[in-house]
């Protein structure tokens, strides 16, 4: 039988990748973004999962206006990265599960979340970045990953108890999935920050360090938090947390959590970078 | 019944919404075709000939010609995509950002590595924080001088 066995979170900053590819991760600025992540990058060599299902969402790369969906599954078994105009990324290119998408895609879909399903689709940062983070700069990546592209672009985006709940309906869906396969689920985005207007460059490292306890010890609680608390306290793109909500849904929220690793730290360019690990007891 | 949006009394921020999306439509979609580098190329070889390719309002066209991301904005533009904008002229998310501010380039990078821009007084219109109406633009351009 197929389990999720831990959740990661982390913010999914474009510049992140930009240092790493442009070998500049060394930089004074940057050093202590990755130190975050060495704890990281060991504990997941130890854990190796087969699968990553990874929550994030497209920055009006493969959705452009023409087609905005709320919750798009990628079911494809290879996605490559974009171009999003500084050219693609460095980076291998992403191998898909399609054999488990599709499980997930029927029974979630049965559960009344109406997924849109991808079979074909460019992968950006909030997707690549996240991975680069946790394994590094490989020759490939080390594991499949299931996209699940989020809208958070035009408002509104899906309340945080439809995440939640869409997050419950994902674990019970892995684990009816017959193959053995450790199976991992990030969430990523966030933390406060604001790209636009007079008010851009926002940071409220308070809320976001409640934020983390909150998703740690009482995430039913949190998810019922207004999209206007995300917008007033951690700044208009500071809505890209409620896909944080996923992953913490599908784990087993009977016991919990096991924190791994917590990190926080401000700057990453205009962003808060948060991250955790938690494993299932 | 009028849909109920809560956060058209946050300071210095626009919600990109559905109607803002109707709005920006076309403008939008301009900026995602500078994704392909041969539009990248073609537009700024002779923006005014390409962004006459759009039905974009004039308005709009004024808006990506003067870049003034503000101003593109409110007239429906989504950071997002005005950003394949700021990619074809070669400026990072940063600079981006921070020309909305009016603070230089320099002074937005400092106040992001003090730990950014307080949420105190920046949360409702009508308090007294940096991001508010009347203390714009900020930086330098300011009535008030620097902060």
């Amino acid at each position: 039988m197929a389990r999720i066995t831990a959740s990661v979170y982390t913010s999914h900053v474009p510049a992140i990748g930009a240092a790493l590819d442009l070998g500049r991760s060394g930089d004074d600025y940057w050093k202590p973004v990755f130190a975050g992540y060495d704890f990281s990058k060991q504990w997941i060599r130890d854990n190796p999962p087969d699968v990553v299902f990874l929550v994030y969402n497209d920055h009006a790369t493969a959705f452009s206006l023409d087609l905005i969906p709320t919750f798009a599954l990628g079911t494809a078994s290879q996605f490559q990265p974009a171009d999003e105009g500084w050219g693609p990324r460095p980076v291998p290119v992403v191998y898909g599960h399609p054999e488990l998408a599709a499980h997930i895609a029927q029974s979630v879909i049965q559960d009344d979340f109406d997924l849109t399903l991808v079979n074909r689709m460019e992968v950006d940062h909030g997707l690549t970045v996240p991975l680069s983070l946790m394994f590094g700069q490989p020759e490939a990546w080390p594991c499949k990953v299931i996209p699940l592209a989020v809208n958070v672009v035009q408002y509104p985006a899906p309340s945080g108890r439809r995440c939640f709940q869409i997050g419950q309906a994902i674990r019970k869906a892995v684990e009816s999935f017959d193959a053995d396969l450790n199976v991992q689920i990030w969430g990523t985005g966030g933390m406060s920050h604001q790209l636009q207007g007079a008010r851009a460059g926002l940071i409220n490292p308070v809320w976001d360090n409640r934020f983390l306890d909150r998703l740690i010890e009482d995430p039913a609680d949190l998810a019922l938090l207004p999209h206007i608390d995300y917008v007033r306290e951690a700044g208009s793109e500071g809505i890209e947390l409620v896909m944080w909500l996923i992953a913490r849904g599908a784990m087993d929220n009977a016991s919990k959590p096991i924190v791994k690793h917590r990190f926080y730290h401000v700057p990453a360019s205009n962003t808060a970078v948060g991250h955790l690990i938690l494993e299932n007891r | 019944m009028a849909l109920e949006k809560p956060y058209l009394d946050v300071p210095g921020t626009i919600i990109f919404d559905a109607e803002q999306s109707r709005k920006g439509y076309w403008l939008n979609q301009f900026c995602m075709s500078l994704m392909k580098a041969e539009n990248r190329t073609r537009f700024k070889a002779d923006e005014r000939a390409y962004l006459d390719e759009w039905a974009m309002s004039e308005e709009q066209k004024q808006a990506v010609l003067a870049r003034d991301l503000n101003w593109c904005m409110r007239t429906g533009g989504n950071i997002y995509f005005l950003a394949k904008i700021g990619a074809t002229d070669g400026k990072s998310f940063q600079q981006m950002a921070g020309s909305m501010t009016g603070l230089s380039e320099h002074a937005y990078r400092d106040m992001m590595i003090a730990g950014g821009r307080s949420p105190e007084g920046n949360r409702y219109l009508g308090e007294d924080g940096d991001a508010q109406p009347q203390h714009q633009p900020q930086g330098q351009a300011s009535p008030k001088g620097p902060h």
